[in-house]
């Protein structure tokens, strides 16, 4: 055990400055017509991380917050979606969910009975980038509840009667997406974007082909090669020291020894869409049309990445952007609207989305299409500066509970960012000009080679979006969409 | 000042039981009342430099007169569109420049709204709520409620219509609760009522139910006290106090028989829901209620999950909750079928469980096992500023004091096995309940 270097983040806001608060006590009631003015914005003085690590070089950071009595623990292993087999879409997926149905000596039931007498949460998920063991327990209880986490995430037993009980709990959930335009709708957009063959073009928990093909063996084969102590990070984060935590992680995880090199192949970048197409999945007598459009968009290591984040905070990530100001406050087509670059370790999907009354399908469309296409043109000073201090502002908030921080400090290891990430990140917003995201729009954003995914009453919803001529409609069946 | 918690036993390796060690937790508050009626609750913690601003309006859609249903959720909607010296769009735009976030919630019986702000846009957040405390009607015109309409509209067709059982809850709503009672209409309200609600409904409800006296401001967060103080005075003052307003009188509701009644969706497989009505909030049985779903449903070892879902795979879900309220509460189970198998299934499995927990009371481990998990909650629900802000004011709300976080603990660990069958035995009877079943078909 070494103690290893030491990162010191400290977050300095002070944006809007300078302003004196205004007479707190006024003659005949305040003077209401304008708003207050703002103080200096305050600093956020991060905890520091403690990067220590185990005997056998697994990475333990530490932050310590000594405000509730409580501790996460995260095992983040460096393997997810991305790294599923061809063939075998969702075995990531499935791996992580085994993890506690049957570990060391204890069954199913025994680890749940456990976990949750000590008032403890312990979960075990995958996405596509990465897979993770999460414990949230009463810092008193730490102590018991490690042996069990490290069980989980070291001595799963993959039982077969376990596997064939999730695999049924997973087909059925299949089934039960196909009822639910909003499920739909997301899995037939990565179909089209991406298609049967890149992985990014199927769920990552897998389809029913695959689900029905997994075997003990493919489980026991996905663990062994990719949970390993070289491809994986301790995270600690709540009411403890690292001084007292390190010695109990190397009670339960300095034994745990690699078999072999974790060698990662990277998911190949998805060929990008050269033409507008318009795909209708039919959902007869649906209230709403269910609507996704969009084409492939960057990977989380973009050069873009803070030019993209401001973009898209204007054009649909806050509740003032204008997708959401257009087809919720203007035009009342929807309950709300909004757009998203999914950043993966290669390029995810970037889509713009809502659920439209059906009666209005094709005016939204419209309406979709005016922003996307308004989104090059240059942006006013004023909307350019609410939506960097939007981002910048609120950073703060982001680092208020144990899970919050756990999870940023999981980003940080999945994607490699520097360790002065977040200390240079309120900086890297208010740098972001103009033009530059001009330029970003002009390269990320292109109206006329997208897709447009609409899930919704195909009789009534079709000859609308056919007369906005946005490309060739072909109709795609719920089973298509779900990857049957 | 953040949340104390003082620890009675040292830290790591306690024995668990009866004999495990409750932390004390006190959200250490000061309160006061303006002339005009406004409660006001201060909390200081300055984990991060960041305020939650949080006021409850004490109406909810059990205020809402006949034809009028989904009033008091319209009317939450055009709180957020401008006000006397707030132009439409301002609120949002002003809140997001200074890097706040904003929403509101109505349920049945309160409606909130919230601003979570970094420190230096307080006064910000004080003189956009007063401003729309106090002269919300300055500006409103029929032409937003008609937008807030359509909007709100939408916003049921996605939640209701559009989602896969969705029509359920409503239904079940008017099969438990008396037609003349308030909880008989859903808070969203029906599309008629909607599109019946008008200019002069606003004016009305506003100057009926959104007066100081009848609303309290919770500010927690990293503030200072004496000062936060003043800038409530300088911006709440003027806000004229408006009529007490009248507690509701809700007719008396009990079930005197089985409701069953069958509706079909455009879904793959069955669900049965099973509800009845049960103590209101805080009061004697309610909390035993919760550890009893938890003894149903909580977790894999659970006796329906475990019977139902675990072993003999015969449902795809199932949960138990008390949906605790003001002026009545609700007790439901739902689970959904497994491909061939049918709700009738589900009810016989569930019923013969219930009847056992009626007759012998359950093992001290799984009362205990569901009461740990309570306690644990209470620390992860208040390690938010905004999730402490709204709970203080529920407190408040419920009619105890803000900072009731240790004794409403105290509800949870003091319950016995023999609590946790009579709570069962007394309110879960298989001849007074609602009986839905939703099946595969047409959405009717």
């Amino acid at each position: 055990m070494s103690a290893a270097t030491k990162v010191f983040v400290l977050i300095v806001l002070c944006v809007l400055c300078g302003y004196s608060f205004a007479s707190l006590v006024a003659q005949g009631g305040p003077d209401r017509t304008k708003p207050p003015a703002l103080g200096a914005a305050p600093h956020l003085n991060l905890q520091q991380i403690q990067k220590r690590m185990l005997s056998n070089g697994l990475p333990v950071w530490v932050i310590e917050v000594h405000e509730v009595p409580l501790v996460q623990v995260n095992m983040l292993v460096k393997a997810g979606a991305d790294d599923d087999p061809a063939g075998k879409f969702g075995l990531a997926s499935l791996t992580a969910a085994m993890l506690d149905e049957g570990a060391g000596s204890r069954n199913s039931l025994q680890i749940a009975d456990e976990v949750e007498f000590l008032g403890a949460v312990l979960t075990t998920s995958s996405t596509f980038d990465a897979s993770a063991v999460r414990l949230n327990v009463p810092v008193s209880r730490l102590r018991n509840a490690l042996p069990l986490m490290a069980d989980v995430v070291l001595r799963p037993t993959f039982p077969e009667d376990e596997l064939n009980r999730l695999r049924q709990e997973r087909l059925t959930a299949l089934l039960q997406a196909k009822d639910d335009p909003a499920s739909v709708a997301p899995l037939a957009f990565a179909r089209t974007v991406f298609g049967a063959m890149h992985r990014y073009g199927t769920a990552a928990s897998g389809t029913e082909a695959t689900l029905k093909g997994f075997t003990v063996a493919d489980l026991r084969s996905f663990h062994s090669s990719t949970y390993q102590p070289t491809n994986a990070t301790l995270i600690v984060v709540g009411d403890v020291t690292a001084d007292a935590a390190v010695p109990l992680l190397e009670s339960q995880f300095g034994s745990w020894k690699g078999t072999a090199a974790v060698s990662r192949r990277p998911v190949p970048q998805a060929n990008q869409l050269a033409q507008g197409q318009i795909t209708i999945v039919d959902m007869p007598g649906a209230e709403q049309s269910q609507i996704r459009i969009g084409w492939v968009g960057v990977p989380r290591s973009t050069p873009d990445y803070f030019r993209l984040e401001v973009l898209n905070t204007i054009l649909g990530g806050s509740f003032t952007s204008r997708l959401n100001q257009n087809l919720r406050e203007e035009h009342q087509y929807t309950y709300g609207a909004g757009s998203r670059f999914d950043m993966r370790l290669s390029s995810g999907p970037f889509f713009a989305s809502a659920g439209v009354q059906t009666d209005k399908t094709s005016e939204a469309l419209r309406e979709f299409f005016n922003e996307l296409n308004g989104i090059s043109k240059p942006i006013a000073a004023e909307e350019l500066s609410k939506a960097k201090n939007y981002i910048a502002l609120s950073f703060p908030s982001e680092f208020e509970t144990n899970g919050d921080l756990s999870s940023h400090l999981e980003e940080l290891i999945v994607y490699n960012l520097p360790d002065n990430y977040f200390a240079t990140y309120v900086d890297n917003i208010q740098a972001v000009m103009s033009a530059a995201v001009q330029k970003a729009a002009a390269t990320y954003i292109q109206p006329k080679r997208f897709a447009v995914v609409v899930v919704g009453d195909r009789k009534v919803i079709e000859p609308g979006i056919k007369a906005q001529n946005l490309g060739p409609i072909r109709v795609m069946s719920v089973d298509e969409a779900i990857g049957q | 000042m953040r949340v104390l918690v003082v620890l009675v036993l040292a830290l790591l390796a306690v024995p668990l039981g009866a004999q495990s060690p409750t932390p004390q937790i006190q959200v250490p508050y000061r309160q006061f009342t303006l002339a005009n009626g406004l409660n006001v609750i201060l909390h200081q913690d300055s984990s991060v430099p960041a305020v939650s601003v949080n006021v409850w309006y004490h109406v909810g859609s059990a205020n809402e007169k006949p034809g009028r249903t989904g009033f008091a959720h319209l009317f939450e909607h055009l709180m957020f569109e401008g006000s006397k010296n707030v132009k439409e769009g301002v609120f949002d735009t002003l809140l997001e420049s200074a890097g706040g976030n904003n929403n509101g919630s109505t349920t049945n019986d309160r409606t909130n709204y919230f601003e979570d702000v970094p420190s230096n846009a307080l006064e910000l957040a004080l003189y956009l709520e007063s401003d729309r405390m106090g002269y919300l009607l300055d500006t409103m015109t029929p032409q937003r409620v008609d937008g807030q309409r359509d909007v709100v509209k939408n916003e049921r067709r996605q939640s209701y219509e559009n989602q896969p059982y969705g029509m359920a809850s409503i239904e079940i709503s008017k099969l438990l609760w008396p037609a003349n009672h308030p909880y008989n209409w859903p808070t969203i309200g029906y599309m008629e009522d909607l599109t019946a609600a008008s200019h002069s409904d606003v004016v009305e409800f506003f100057k009926k139910y959104y007066a100081p006296n009848n609303a309290s401001l919770v500010i927690a967060g990293d503030i200072d006290l004496d000062r936060t103080r003043t800038l409530v005075e300088k911006w709440f003052n003027e806000v004229p106090r408006g009529a007490p307003v009248e507690p509701i009188a809700p007719p008396a509701a009990t079930l005197t028989g089985v409701q069953k009644k069958t509706l079909t969706d455009r879904v793959s497989l069955p669900r049965l829901y099973l509800a009845w009505l049960t103590p209101r909030f805080y009061a004697p049985g309610d909390a035993a209620l919760d550890v009893v779903s938890s003894v149903l449903t909580g977790g894999k070892n659970s006796r329906l999950y475990k019977r139902l879902v675990y072993d003999t795979q015969i449902a795809q879900d199932v949960s138990a909750f008390q949906q605790s309220a003001a002026l009545g509460s609700e007790f439901q189970i739902i689970a959904t079928a497994r491909r061939g198998h049918t709700a009738a299934e589900l009810q016989k499995a569930i019923d013969e469980e219930l009847e056992k927990l009626k007759r012998d009371p359950p093992d001290a481990r799984e009362v205990q096992r569901a009461i740990n998990q309570y306690e644990a909650s209470f620390y992860r629900r208040i390690e938010r500023v905004s999730g402490k802000a709204d709970q203080l004011n529920a407190y408040y709300f419920a009619g105890a004091g803000p900072d009731f976080f240790a004794e409403d603990l105290a509800r949870y660990t003091s319950i016995s096995p023999s609590d946790v069958q009579a709570a069962a035995l007394r309110w879960l009877p298989a001849d007074r309940r609602v009986e839905l079943i939703v099946e595969p078909g047409e959405k009717k």
